[in-house]
């Protein structure tokens, strides 16, 4: 419709996109592999958001990816939300779709957090079917991000990995790998981050994340992660990093700063980072 | 084994209400129930809407100062969640909140400041519609006329000068309190990339609203007429098409 660049997301640094840098981003024309934004921000029929949105993807390919679709949840999917979704995939050709494994939808309230699940069989099947539904009506393959989690429950039965691997199989949804969540979990949890990325089915991630995290304590004093996406990448999450990337591959990385979020050369001094990272596993690759 | 629908039942009650203890079987690291850790999704549920709130009603916020409104949001917050993932739309019955807020009636003005800016975020994200120019409306048959308004409008009347409050508002500056003590009605439209707030005069709101409703321009002048003496057409209507709220027009049929 547009004079837009082809959607495909290249295996370089993306970041997130937010209103306070429209302005600064569409002067500047940065030199970066994409932008990712919050599909529910765009859910309005018009106005502004729309504005910078179309202008920005004629310069960059874009991510959507979803926060509220509450694919965990026990209750059906939203069919009117799943409609939105759809509509901005095909209003903005995006090339890569999203969403969590967490659900965030009870009843008749939105609860506006990424809530954790317990992995069992039934989990297991209600997490398919909704991604399967996903998948069918948004036309797309989605990519399921890995959670961040605070507390685990009594009735789990299956190692996350093993859950992941296991929506993969039977949906041919992909991964997007969040780094970030991994840090943040293995500390809350107490195992070893490059163990669980080790069983992670890295053949189906199409996209990782980096985001900022907080660190605080749980009851009896041992660390508590908290997932806030509001300061730079900690060096322990660029490390992980290095180590999936050079198992993957190179991919696409995206930075998520959602909150305290900083001025643009801040935000695009993580992303030249990552993509600095990302030619020394092009680089090691190649020796 | 506890069903998924139950866990999430329990899981979600207790979100909501503080005074539930931590579900059984939601547990910490070292396989105990952990008061902490549970708290971490309680203040991301409510802190996440306090937030949302605060960012579509900066001036509220602002005229009572971050720790009340934080309060008055949570107050909120503990009793509203959101319908649906679509929190652009969060807090469409927070000005009602407010007016039934007893610790708010100190700022009796504050419920109508929080409705404009409820509306010029409805405004903000309301579907596009080109304005009309006045030129292509005939003027035989006015009287049967329908205008067809802009998708973005809302109209706002207030007993107090809530739209001089709002734009004393606006930037960094120290705000100076409005001149003069009295009613004002409003006309927010957004024709183009920007929100737009229009004082009109004495009855503009009611003849906006009458036309949005699909009313003729002979039935609604006339009802204007004689709900405010003087009332002035030309200048009433001349400000509709200026300020870009007609977006086209129909001709009514004449009735048999």
């Amino acid at each position: 419709m547009t004079n837009r660049v082809a959607p495909t997301i290249p295996a370089r640094a993306g970041v997130g996109l937010k209103p306070q840098h429209y302005r600064q981003i569409l002067d500047d024309k940065p030199d970066i592999g994409f932008f990712e934004v919050h599909a529910e921000n765009y859910m309005g029929a018009g106005g502004p958001p729309h504005r910078w949105l179309e202008a920005v993807r004629e310069r960059h390919p874009l991510s959507l990816h979803g926060v509220g679709l509450s694919i965990g949840a026990d209750r059906p999917l939203d069919s009117a939300h799943l409609q939105r979704l759809k509509a901005l995939v095909e209003r903005y050709e995006p090339g890569l779709f999203s969403e969590h494994l967490a659900w965030s939808s009870h009843g008749e309230a939105f609860l506006n957090d990424l809530l954790p699940l317990p992995y069992t069989e039934e989990t297991l099947a209600r997490v398919c079917e909704h991604a399967d539904e996903t998948q069918t009506i948004v036309g797309r393959r989605l990519l399921l991000e890995n959670p961040s989690t605070y507390v685990i429950f009594a009735e789990s039965t299956i190692p996350e990995t093993e859950f992941l691997a296991e929506v993969v199989r039977r949906t041919g949804c992909g991964l997007l790998l969040d780094i970030s969540n991994v840090v943040v979990s293995a500390t809350n949890h107490g195992y070893d981050a490059a163990g669980y990325l080790a069983r992670f089915p890295v053949a189906a991630v199409d996209e990782i994340h980096l985001g900022g995290f907080a660190i605080g304590e749980d009851d009896d004093r041992h660390p508590l992660v908290i997932d806030d996406h509001g300061s730079a990448i900690d060096p322990a999450a660029w490390r992980l990093c290095a180590d999936a990337l050079g198992r993957i591959g190179p991919a696409p990385v995206l930075i998520e700063w959602d909150n305290d979020v900083p001025e643009w050369p801040v935000l695009f001094g993580e992303a030249r980072k990552a993509d600095r990272l990302l030619r020394e596993v092009r680089h090691a690759a190649a020796a | 084994m506890l069903p998924l629908r139950e866990r999430q039942r329990a899981f979600a009650a207790a979100l909501t209400d503080p005074e539930l203890p931590v579900p059984t079987g939601v547990l910490g690291r070292n396989g105990r129930c952990d008061v902490r850790r549970f708290a971490v999704y309680r203040n991301n549920v409510t802190a996440g809407l306090v937030t949302a709130l605060g960012d579509r009603f900066p001036v509220v916020r602002r005229l009572v100062g971050d720790p009340f409104f934080a309060a008055m949001a949570r107050a909120y917050v503990a009793g509203h969640k959101p319908a649906s993932p679509l929190l652009i739309e969060y807090g469409s019955s927070f000005p009602d909140f407010i007016a039934a807020f007893p610790p708010a009636a100190e700022v009796p003005y504050l419920a109508d400041v929080a409705r404009l800016e409820a509306a010029w975020t409805e405004a903000f994200h309301a579907a596009e519609a080109s304005p009309l120019d006045p030129r292509a409306v005939p003027v035989e048959d006015l009287e049967e006329t329908v205008l067809k308004l802009h998708p973005s409008l809302r109209l706002i009347r207030s007993p107090y000068p809530i739209g001089t409050i709002w734009a004393a508002h606006q930037g960094e500056a120290e705000p100076q309190p409005p001149a003069a003590w009295e009613p004002e009605e409003l006309l927010v439209v957004r024709p183009d990339a920007e929100v737009l707030v229009h004082r009109l005069p004495a009855g503009g709101v009611a003849f906006a609203a009458d036309l949005a409703a699909g009313v003729p321009l002979g039935a609604a002048t006339a009802a204007a007429c004689a709900a405010v003496p003087g009332f002035d057409l030309p200048y009433n209507l001349s400000g509709l098409f200026r300020s870009g709220a007609v977006i086209g027009f129909t001709r009514q049929e004449a009735r048999p």
